[in-house]
């Protein structure tokens, strides 16, 4: 039987040792009826063999043509090259058939590369301390505006409508659960945050506001200085959620202040996976520490002396704080995190900017051509992108797409898809995935659609 | 085993990075963009690559692995994970598909949400999954959200969580997050709930019982449906937490049962690794009449093809973007293809017949505090070894210079000294007899060598690690 390694003689002895003949004597304390419903209610498919199983994945797998089209899609989850040495090293079975580091002195693998994680995060966003990851960017901004609560002991939490929609329903879901209201500050015609709305908004009862940059619609928030002042002057929390490759040439949120700096990390050597599983950042003061939710591994010694690491302050957590603890979160993305760390340590200091320089390259030279070869504007045309920004079409985008499809290309999420009523509208997202030729059979294939 | 130096320390200015192609010059973000929104200075570190295959190949050795060896870590359902199931989630038409392609051309992953949803009702006897769930106590939070909801459209006002006192300690803090009060329920001599004690704490203000079963001390909860009966008809609803589900499969399901909501960790039943601390998936499940509140989209099939529905009005709303952990839902379907339905409860039946032998064996030497039948796992004490100076700590680690995994320890919190141990179906008897003569032979050296358990572990990279000292200087990173 697939991989139960026992020979017939051994389930003999054993049973013999237990002194019972047949192993569903050990099933006895299950009442009758629920035994009988079970056995006649569950009907899989039969057991296949390794062969018909490859062959049957593969089938199913061809049919998500998608991934052979040229895409640029993008809305929190992108496309970037993933070097061969991620694959390899997270493959190592002390990396992916270990568990949560509960004996340390077995786990020094995946304790030190989650606190070199924290480590890179920190040198990324420049923040004092990070956790050992969220599930995703979603939930960790709910985290996030729970820990701000709990700092605080406000409950309202003013949101930008910049942030990412999927995002904002992750957190109406987990806030209302604890009564905390949510306000939600609306964009203004350059596609930023409304400044003057925010001061009309906030009030001592704000216990955080919560930003996007760059935004959904790609726009680079320009007044994040600005913001923060209103923020702090209200004894309210500033919350970033980030693109980790735009801080390749972004300032750092630790240059605004930012009181906690949460984001997704897939694009940190994570695969597009159809949404999963990613990575959920969350980096935050050295202040408010003892507030984070989730694991945090920390440097000790060894009783020789010898550096070692361990998970610490985990009398924040629900196996020793039960209902008092900061969060329930229990497993975390750990594999996930270790492939950031290789994805971080491998391209360095030199790899992440020139990564983020070739994604901010090609999309603005996309931008470019789109407007003088093919006559289209962008809705927000006056601001500053990094390597997504919204086009405005002639036709209904989904029209548009459908055209597109038909050269082999995704060009873009239509915007319909959050807010019905833009329905003319492309979010449009490059990378260094989309080589100079793609971009230019993008332009040609865009003229013949938009004709 | 000497200390692996940091990335930061093995950094050298100038390391070159791999070879990417070069950025467009007329485009570059020092000439479009206004200098203060730019970054001066990225303090990452410089590494080769080989510096950095070599750094993380050295650091992987160091980290034990079901792959190395016997793993009992009770409720973990720490199995082997087969290799296969690995290399189907690393097709590229699965890792390249972005969340947002279109239905039409992602047919396939859409499909196997789909299939595994019936597979999991069928197992389970629930009637609705969701996926987004990550990790298993984001199913029982989810869970909860959706009782909560559930209750309030019915103009309920229940506001408190019963959990047993054995709990896993996720449940009571899922209670919180979701917003509710927390009330905890005694176990029982036997080890169970009792419906006499349960039916003293259930009133007008219980929405849900949270259970486990088997229990976290590996034993059905015989009064199962009489639980469920009195929980009912006090009008509150009835939550099953899933990591135990390896203990019953083909045996039981939660939905006849009488469970109304549960999350199963597919990483533990299913086989998905662990990899260190997640990536997971805690997939939901429920009955008909709490199918409105799933969170959306959900994933449909009308016939002719594969769709997302996200016309749920009275959904809870998203706990995550996109859908679920994909990726490991591949893995949790390949495996539940290879095994079939035969397969599958002699996945249980292997794992239950391992735990009895281990604990008929083990109980010779660990104190044995419930001495009925166990499912998948069972729980110990190391009380009589306490008496004698040592802590079941100082066990575990010790342990540990034989190469093993060490059992959950301390936990649950209702048996002194506890020691938790599930075997998993995946160990051979040989395995099972070492584990025991292990434990013998640390027994043996409480009586003449006392010290070395209590100074333990002696052969691991590092010996016994100092968290006092790790909580009181917090260096978590660095800088």
């Amino acid at each position: 039987m697939t991989y139960i390694p026992h020979t017939p003689k051994e389930i003999q002895e054993m049973l013999e040792f237990l002194g019972i003949e047949d192993v569903e004597e050990l099933f006895k304390d299950i009442p009758e009826e629920i035994r009988k419903s079970a056995k006649e209610n569950i009907r899989l498919t039969p057991p296949i063999s390794e062969i018909d199983l490859i062959r049957e994945m593969e089938t199913i797998a061809k049919k998500n043509i998608g991934k052979d089209y040229i895409s640029f899609l993008g809305g929190g989850a992108y496309r970037h090259y993933i070097p061969s040495v991620v694959k390899h090293i997270i493959s190592y079975p002390g990396f992916y058939t270990s568990y949560t580091p509960y004996q340390p002195e077995i786990s020094q693998g995946i304790l030190q590369s989650i606190f070199e994680y924290q480590s890179l995060i920190c040198d990324l966003t420049g923040m004092d301390v990070a956790n050992a990851s969220l599930y995703e960017g979603g939930s960790g901004i709910a985290e996030a505006a729970l820990m701000s609560t709990r700092i605080n002991s406000k409950k309202e939490v003013i949101v930008s409508e910049g942030v990412h929609p999927e995002y904002l329903e992750v957190l109406n879901t987990y806030l209302s659960a604890q009564e905390i209201t949510i306000k939600k500050v609306p964009i203004n015609n350059r596609g930023e945050t409304n400044i003057e709305e925010l001061e009309r908004m906030i009030s001592p009862n704000t216990s955080c506001v919560i930003i996007q940059n760059p935004n959904f619609f790609g726009v680079i928030e320009t007044k994040l200085k600005e913001i923060e002042k209103i923020i702090h002057r209200n004894n309210a929390l500033f919350i970033l959620s980030i693109y980790p490759i735009s801080l390749g040439i972004l300032k750092p949120p630790s240059e605004y202040n930012v009181d906690i700096t949460v984001g997704e990390g897939q694009s940190l050597g994570i695969p597009l996976g159809f949404g999963g599983p990613y990575l959920g950042i969350l980096a935050t003061k050295k202040e408010f520490i003892r507030q984070m939710p989730g694991r945090i591994v920390g440097e000790t010694k060894d009783v020789e002396g010898k550096r070692g690491f361990v998970n610490t302050l985990q009398t924040r957590e629900q196996h020793i704080r039960r209902a008092k603890a900061t969060s329930n979160i229990c497993t975390n993305e750990a594999l996930s995190a270790i492939s950031a760390s290789i994805y971080l340590s491998l391209l360095g200091k030199n790899g992440i900017r020139k990564v983020a320089e070739i994604c901010f390259s090609r999309a603005h030279l996309l931008i470019d051509k789109i407007e003088k070869e093919l006559g289209l504007e962008l809705t927000y045309k006056d601001s500053f992108f990094f390597n997504e920004f919204i086009l405005k079409v002639p036709k209904k985008s989904l029209e548009i797409l459908k055209r597109l499809e038909t050269q082999k290309i995704l060009g873009g999420i239509p915007l319909s898809t959050f807010y019905p009523e833009r329905d003319k509208e492309l979010l449009i997202s490059v990378t260094e995935m989309n080589s100079i030729e793609d971009i230019s059979y993008f332009i040609s294939s865009l003229k013949e659609a938009t004709q | 085993m000497k200390d692996i130096p940091l990335l930061r320390e093995i950094s050298r200015e100038g390391r070159p990075t791999i070879n990417l192609p070069e950025p467009e010059k007329d485009y570059l973000p020092k000439k479009l963009l206004p200098e203060d929104l730019l970054r001066k200075d990225l303090p990452l570190p410089q590494v080769s690559e080989v510096e950095v295959v070599r750094h993380f190949t050295n650091l992987s050795i160091k980290n034990y692995g079901v792959d190395f060896g016997f793993y009992p870590l009770g409720s973990c359902t720490m199995k082997y994970n087969p290799k296969i199931n690995e290399d189907i989630a690393q097709n590229p038409y699965f890792t390249d598909l972005h969340p947002y392609t279109p239905e039409s051309l992602s047919q396939g992953a859409l499909e196997i949400i789909y299939k595994l949803s019936t597979f999991l009702s069928c197992i389970t006897g629930m009637d609705r999954f969701t996926f987004q769930p990550s990790a298993g106590a984001h199913g029982e939070l989810t869970a909860l959200l959706i009782i909560k909801k559930y209750l309030q459209d019915k103009g309920e006002d229940r506001d408190t969580v019963l959990v047993p006192d054995s709990a896993h300690g996720t449940n009571p803090a899922s209670a919180s997050m979701a917003g509710f009060k927390i009330i905890e329920v005694p176990s029982d001599e036997r080890g169970l709930v009792s419906p006499k004690t349960l039916s003293k704490y259930l009133n007008e203000k219980i929405a849900v019982l949270m259970l486990t079963n088997p229990n976290t001390l590996g034993l059905f909860e015989r009064d199962i449906l009489e639980i469920a009966k009195i929980v009912h008809e006090e009008g509150a609803l009835l939550y099953y937490d899933g990591a135990n589900l390896n203990g019953i499969m083909g045996y039981a399901r939660p939905g006849d049962m009488g469970f109304d909501a549960v999350h199963i960790n597919l990483h533990k039943t299913f086989s998905t690794p662990h990899g260190g601390g997640g990536p997971g998936a805690g997939p939901v499940g429920v009955k008909n009449f709490l199918s409105e509140y799933l969170p959306k989209p959900t994933v449909e099939f009308d016939g002719e093809k594969y769709y997302l529905n996200y016309n749920i009005p009275k959904s809870i709303g998203r706990v995550r973007s996109f859908y679920g952990n994909f990726l490991v839902l591949l893995k949790a379907y390949a495996y539940i293809r290879l095994l079939g339905t035969e397969g599958l409860k002699r996945v249980t039946e292997m794992a239950v017949l391992n735990a009895n032998y281990l604990k008929e064996k083990l109980k010779e030497i660990l104190y044995l505090p419930y001495p009925s039948i166990c499912k998948h796992e069972f729980v110990l004490s190391g009380k009589y070894q306490k008496e004698k100076g040592v802590k079941t700590l100082d066990i575990a680690k010790r342990i540990l210079d034989f190469g093993m995994h060490s059992p959950t320890i301390y936990f649950p919190l209702i048996v002194e000294e506890a020691l938790m141990i599930e075997p998993t179906e995946t160990e051979n008897k040989e395995t099972l007899d070492q584990f025991y003569e292990i434990m013998r032979t640390i027994d043996q050296e409480i009586q003449k060598d006392i010290e070395k358990v209590k100074t333990a572990p002696h052969t691991t990279p590092v010996k016994r690690l100092d968290e006092a000292y790790a909580a009181k200087t917090l260096k978590v990173t660095w800088k």
